[in-house]
């Protein structure tokens, strides 16, 4: 815990189910990054995930309740059930690191954006980022400044919109000949 | 870069400095210079090619026979699981990842539920723990019989596929007597086991153990003992510890670049740290090394099943779900009397279960190498994101640093030693 006292952009540091989570400022993503390979020894990077929080408390479909996230199906709360924690932005970028030693430790660095935000590409410190970084960009749309190769990794090139994001609609996808009917 | 993981690092180099393209880690692109030469055509390698184990396609730069550019493009399998799942139920959201790796069906469906637990914070009872273990390194087994069988149609000793193929049906007919069905068995449940294994389950179990350890031996005389396959493999797509850190691969290729590490030794989950078992490694860092680590991986996937099965023969009776009936259905014989089991069993089926809010990555050893399940709860009844870390997407990402100057058919041979699976990848 005291050792990440020094990573750049700290924003706050979380155990929270057994794992660690490093909050970094964006800006300072690049600079957190390699503090923690070079200086803490987090050599493997094992995923990126991203997530998108558009309506977290809020009302959303399904049997969450009311806009202050509170829901009155909640069984014994009679409709006090705490909302979760919102959220500082719309996405979360969440990179696992392992240092891959002989006493390993995992550790979750993560960030925040904002639509429309970009974050530094960590393909030059990790080049294991490469195709990660470009699925999170084809999923979700989160762009990766200095990637050197960024486009589509899953769905066609020409494919619109960014599926995992929470205003991308199920069975909305454009249908091909559709527009001749 | 101070890993000290036993040898590999500290040993002699495999190769100086590193071989990853630059600067596109994944792209290994071709000097302009030689292309002008007008030796160099553009082949398209997939993705209908039998060969590459489902629906890869690699662009390749050919000149002559050597391969001096290559970049894999995937996608032609994604089906959208991970948003497929922010739809449905806790509970029904286990349908899903069996179907993302199709080869380590119960491995996956067993990650999601495991990080589903650590964000309820339920304990799971002894016998369903250990009887998830024998399943999993069952699985193990089923994975690494396939990769075989079909390394040995692509390197021509088709024998062997017939031999690996025969075990692979025993090894279904163990999960359809305990799953009904053979492949997408659905029988991780958060808390424990969807219901008890049949009794007979663990004697046809250890028959199984003892076919599987005779036949063994015949996979290896075919494989790394014999003199065709080892002119294949030998000093082929030679990739250094270093270098597959880097690049994110896991499991077996780290184990094959000389790198002693296995999820299960190193952080254990279930009982690992209980069973007695050898993490094979080896050090050349080619084909070979790769082969011969999934061969002994099997061997030892047998001990750890046979430790398992005398566990579970020991807490027989004991429950194999924990009881709590806010997340576990209640048993069916109670429906009949207790109004309140009814009441119970119906917000179940109906609603599900509510998990806590919160955040978990949760990684554990496949076959393939680390699978990890990332989870966002916002204390919902459905998982508010999933994200699964696919092994192969990385493997795959790594093939073009192993690839350099090889030839085509060493890229046939690469590709198979790198044991991928696109079902893994595209998700």
């Amino acid at each position: 815990m005291t050792g990440y006292k020094q990573v750049p952009g700290l924003v706050e540091v979380r155990e929270a189910f057994g794992e660690t989570t490093l909050v970094v400022e964006r800006e300072q993503l690049r600079a957190a990054a390699l503090h923690l390979r070079d200086e803490l020894g987090f050599n493997y990077l094992a995923d990126i995930a991203g997530a998108d929080y558009l309506g977290w408390s809020g009302e959303v479909a399904g049997s969450w309740g009311s806009a202050e996230g509170r829901d009155l199906n909640l069984p014994y709360t009679l409709g006090a059930a705490p909302a979760p924690e919102p959220k500082p932005k719309r996405f979360s970028l969440s990179y696992h690191l392992l240092a891959l030693r002989d006493e390993p430790v995992r550790l979750r660095l993560q960030t925040w954006l904002d639509d429309g935000e970009t974050a530094p590409s960590a393909v030059e410190i990790w080049p294991a980022a490469d195709w990660l970084e470009r699925e999170v960009y084809d999923l979700m749309g989160i762009v990766f400044d200095g990637h050197p190769n960024l486009v589509r990794l899953l769905t066609p090139d020409d494919w619109e919109g960014h599926p995992l994001r929470k205003d991308y609609p199920v069975g909305g996808e454009p249908v091909r000949f559709s527009e001749e009917v | 870069m101070a890993v000290k993981l036993d040898s590999a690092v500290n040993g002699p180099a495999l190769y100086e400095g590193t071989k990853i393209p630059s600067p596109v880690p994944s792209w290994l692109q071709v000097a302009d210079s030689r292309r002008e030469d007008g030796n160099v055509i553009q082949v398209n390698f997939g993705p209908n090619h039998p060969s590459t184990h489902g629906v890869l396609r690699l662009v390749l730069d050919l000149d002559g026979e050597e391969v001096v550019g290559m970049r894999a493009v995937i996608g032609y399998l994604h089906t959208g699981f991970e948003k497929s799942m922010e739809q449905k139920s806790w509970w029904k959201a286990i349908n899903y990842p069996s179907r993302i790796d199709y080869l380590a069906s119960f491995q996956n469906e067993m990650v999601f539920v495991l990080a589903i637990e650590k964000l309820l914070g339920i304990e799971v009872p002894a016998r369903a723990t250990w009887v998830r273990m024998a399943l999993a390194e069952l699985n193990r087994i089923h994975s690494h019989l396939i990769w075989l069988g079909t390394v040995g149609l692509e390197l021509g000793v088709q024998s062997l596929y017939f031999y690996c193929f025969e075990q692979r049906e025993n090894v279904l007919d163990l999960f359809e007597m305990v799953t009904g069905v053979r492949v997408h068995g659905r029988y991780c449940q958060a808390g424990g086991l969807a219901e008890d294994i049949p009794p007979a389950f663990v004697d046809e179990a250890r028959n199984f153990c003892r076919g599987l350890a005779r036949q063994i031996g015949a996979y290896e005389r075919l494989t790394w003992q014999n003199k065709m396959f080892q002119k294949r493999m030998n000093g082929i797509g030679i990739v250094s510890a270093e270098d597959a850190i880097r690049l994110g691969m896991s499991g077996p290729n780290l184990r094959g670049s000389g790198l002693n590490w296995d999820v299960r030794k190193r952080e254990p989950y279930l009982f690992y740290d209980q069973v007695e078992f050898d993490v094979p490694v080896y050090e050349s860092g080619d084909c070979n090394a790769r082969v011969r680590v999934r061969i002994d991986e099997m061997r030892e996937s047998l001990r750890i099943t046979e430790q398992a099965l005398d566990k579970i023969e020991q807490l027989a009776g004991e429950p194999w779900i924990a009881d709590d009936r806010k997340i576990v259905l209640p048993p069916r014989e109670e429906l009949q009397t207790s109004m309140e089991s009814l009441i119970h069993h119906f917000k179940l089926v109906s609603e599900g279960y509510r998990v806590p809010a919160g955040e978990v990555y949760l990684p554990i050893e496949g076959p393939r190498g680390e699978e990890g399940c990332y989870v966002v709860s916002n204390g919902g009844a459905k998982p508010w994101r999933v994200h699964f870390r696919a092994p192969s997407l990385l493997t795959i990402a790594a093939a073009p640093t192993l690839c350099q100057e090889h030839l085509i058919a060493d890229l046939i041979a690469i590709t198979a030693s790198l044991d991928t699976l696109m079902g893994d990848s595209d998700r």
